[in-house]
């Protein structure tokens, strides 16, 4: 090393501080934390840029706090006032329209940057021990993310939230036995109307902040166990990882920026590659539109919806193809964790993403004609790698062989 | 850094692009293009065709269509004076408060007021328009499939006479963009049927236009700031990841110099 680093991992030397720091050090130690946890704090030094949507992540959750707070401020959750009062932020509220494209492309990108988090995770097996805690509390917040994008798009109450929220509250109500019942509670009645949209309105802005509360636990459990990395070997000694400062520092930076045009470029050039303009059509209980489709982060759940002859199974399944992300450390007992060295898992685990993307393109379809079959294939395929190949594969996958040391596969030795 | 992705992932999207072409369905008729100030990523809306097509709004449209989620302030966005926006409200009245024996009232518009609505409801719309009311156009651009190209298509493919063989239905009207070619409405536009303020002839392509162009820009009427906001944004965000990075190949060159 030309520029040895300081101080390798171990937590810093406590460095003297005065006046105001010093007195609060000396009573809560908030200086030092930060310092060991975003300063100090090693990762290996081999993370791809994959490893920048944690970051990102956090970020566009501030910023649907931020906007989402003042876009709370200016709404009416009342079944004549809804639609009405987002038209009223759109058109009348000085930079209304901004704020609204901003969550509206944030719910967007949060999204589809949770399921590139995913997949990184997948891939490269940081579900496996010790970090499966940090696995079950990131899939507790896909779902939590999913219930607040839900119940976020419910809001407007145009034609495509009306319907959306009738097509759920009756599948719902196909749950055997308490279905009904738990109908009547979601609806908050007979109808959709004032109850619902109160009901989902206090759900929404209560689940932002349930949100907030997981994802610092998600983040504690990563500086306890440390980050996984693209080879899925351990870090063991000072030369596999760098500080966070400046080493991740600056990268995060790169990647948030990356992320900045792209989110930018959708919103203010082509927002209507995100936009529903269906939903700019007043909720009207009378008519049914011709297409009630979810937003696009629903549709592979939708198309396995649609993809179960029975109303009931179809719901069990699109909560399986959730349920069953839980049970994936239990699952894939491979003492390997990085798919480069996984030849036959890294095909399967392409194979699960096209799945994903076509029960996605299913779901657009409605499962109708050749869309059916390929939903139905797609769907077997889909639970077919986390019950079949990996429990399969974990014994007898031949591997390709580890290299000795992270920095040894960095040409480092 | 090392990309394990490349192949695989345009496998896939060969693929996917394959069987999504196959199973894509016939796309329904679609109206010609036309050259809008407005289109793409960059563009802007044309200030004179977005004031003549208020002409033509309040003159023709407002007859029978509302567009009640504007306020006549909104109206600042097409280029209208505080003046010419008072104007244009108090022109219009709009129900008070009841009077001291509770009578209904009506009183001048003022600028914070929705554009008032031709009918008091749609079902009193549909009543008097032979069964079906006229949508509201503070979206319509938006969400009619086709948008602006269709509108334009629709206003100019009224056919007088109807081509012979097309059924004759009493109370309606041939046109080639609309559903089943019959229409209750009838051809707004006429050429010449009124005058412009800037001078500029009003044929019925030049109505069509005009029209248009404002009817977009009622559903999307922030297009311009957006646009323009967007460039500023763009170029601030390239040269600061330019900076970083810079700053960045700054910090791992330590690490490739071992």
């Amino acid at each position: 090393m030309t520029k040895p680093d300081p101080a390798p991992q171990t937590t810093s030397s406590p460095v003297a501080m005065t006046g105001l720091a010093g007195w609060v050090e000396a009573r809560l130690p908030v200086i030092s934390a930060f310092r060991a946890e975003y300063i100090d704090f090693r990762l290996p030094r081999n993370l791809n840029g994959l490893w920048n949507f944690g970051a990102i992540l956090t970020v566009v959750l501030l910023l649907m706090l931020a906007t989402g707070i003042f876009l709370a401020m200016n709404y009416t959750p009342t079944n004549a006032g809804a639609f009405l009062s987002v038209e009223a932020i759109d058109r009348q509220l000085a930079g209304g329209w901004l704020l609204r494209a901003m969550h509206m492309t944030g719910a967007n990108l949060f999204l589809a940057a949770l399921y590139v988090h995913l997949f990184r995770g997948l891939y490269y097996g940081s579900y496996k021990a010790p970090r499966e805690l940090l696995w079950l509390s990131g899939l507790l917040l896909l779902v939590l993310v999913m219930a607040t994008a839900f119940a976020g798009y419910m809001l407007p109450w145009g034609q495509m939230s009306y319907w959306g929220a009738d097509v759920i509250t009756k599948a719902v109500g196909a749950i055997p036995g308490i279905g009904p019942s738990l109908e009547h509670i979601m609806a908050g009645g007979d109808h959709l109307g004032d109850v619902f949209l109160h009901h989902f309105f206090v759900l929404h802005f209560l689940l932002a902040f349930v949100v907030v509360g997981v994802v610092g636990l998600h983040v504690t459990i990563v500086h306890v166990n440390g980050s996984n990395n693209p080879l899925g070997v351990e870090p063991r000694t000072p030369k596999d990882t760098v500080p966070f400062y400046p080493y991740y520092i600056s990268k995060d930076l790169v990647g948030l920026i990356v992320f900045a045009m792209v989110f930018a470029a959708l919103m203010f050039f082509w927002p209507n590659v995100l936009i529903e303009a269906d939903n700019y059509t007043p909720a009207d209980p009378m008519h049914t539109p011709a297409d009630i489709e979810p937003e696009w982060y629903f549709l592979p759940f939708y198309g396995l919806l649609q993809s179960v002859p029975s109303k009931f199974g179809g719901l069990v399944s699109s909560a399986a193809s959730l349920l069953i992300l839980f049970a994936l450390p239990w699952l894939d007992r491979s003492p390997v964790r990085s798919m480069r060295f996984r030849p036959l898992c890294r095909i399967g685990l392409f194979g699960l993403v096209a799945a994903f993307i076509l029960l996605a393109a299913a779901g657009k379809h409605h499962a109708q004609g050749g869309w059916l079959i390929v939903a139905r294939l797609a769907g077997i395929y889909y639970f077919s790698y986390f019950v079949v190949l990996l429990p399969l594969a974990s014994s007898r996958e031949k591997t390709r062989p580890l290299p000795a040391s992270i920095a040894a596969a960095e040409g480092d030795h | 850094m090392r990309s394990p992705f490349t192949r695989p992932a345009l496998g896939l999207l060969v693929a996917l692009g394959l069987s999504g072409a196959a199973l894509a369905n016939e796309p329904d008729k679609t109206p010609p293009h036309q050259a809008w100030s407005f289109d793409g990523p960059l563009g802007q809306y044309d200030k004179g065709s977005l004031q003549r097509g208020f002409v033509v709004f309040q003159r023709v449209c407002s007859t029978c269509h509302g567009m009640r989620n504007l306020t006549y302030n909104d109206l600042a966005g097409i280029g209208l004076t505080q003046q010419q926006i008072a104007e244009t409200a108090k022109a219009k009245p709009q129900p008070g408060a009841p009077d001291a024996m509770g009578q209904p009232t009506t009183r001048p518009g003022l600028p914070d007021d929705h554009l008032n609505s031709p009918f008091p409801s749609d079902a009193a719309a549909a009543a008097m328009m032979g069964g079906v009311a006229p949508p509201d156009q503070s979206r319509l651009a938006m969400t009619h499939p086709g948008g602006p190209d269709w509108l334009y298509a629709f206003l100019t493919g009224y056919r007088m006479p109807p081509p012979a063989d097309a059924p004759m239905v009493p109370g309606k009207f041939y046109n080639d963009w609309a559903t089943g070619h019959m229409i209750g409405m009838p051809p707004p536009l006429m050429n010449g049927m009124i005058h412009y303020p800037d001078g500029t002839p009003a044929t019925v392509e030049q109505q069509a236009r005009d029209i248009t162009t404002f009817l977009v820009w009622a559903s999307d009427p922030h297009r311009n700031e957006r646009h323009s906001i967007g460039k500023a944004v763009m170029a601030y965000l390239a040269v600061l990841l330019a900076l970083a990075v810079a700053w960045k190949r700054k910090i791992w060159k330590r690490l490739k110099t071992q």
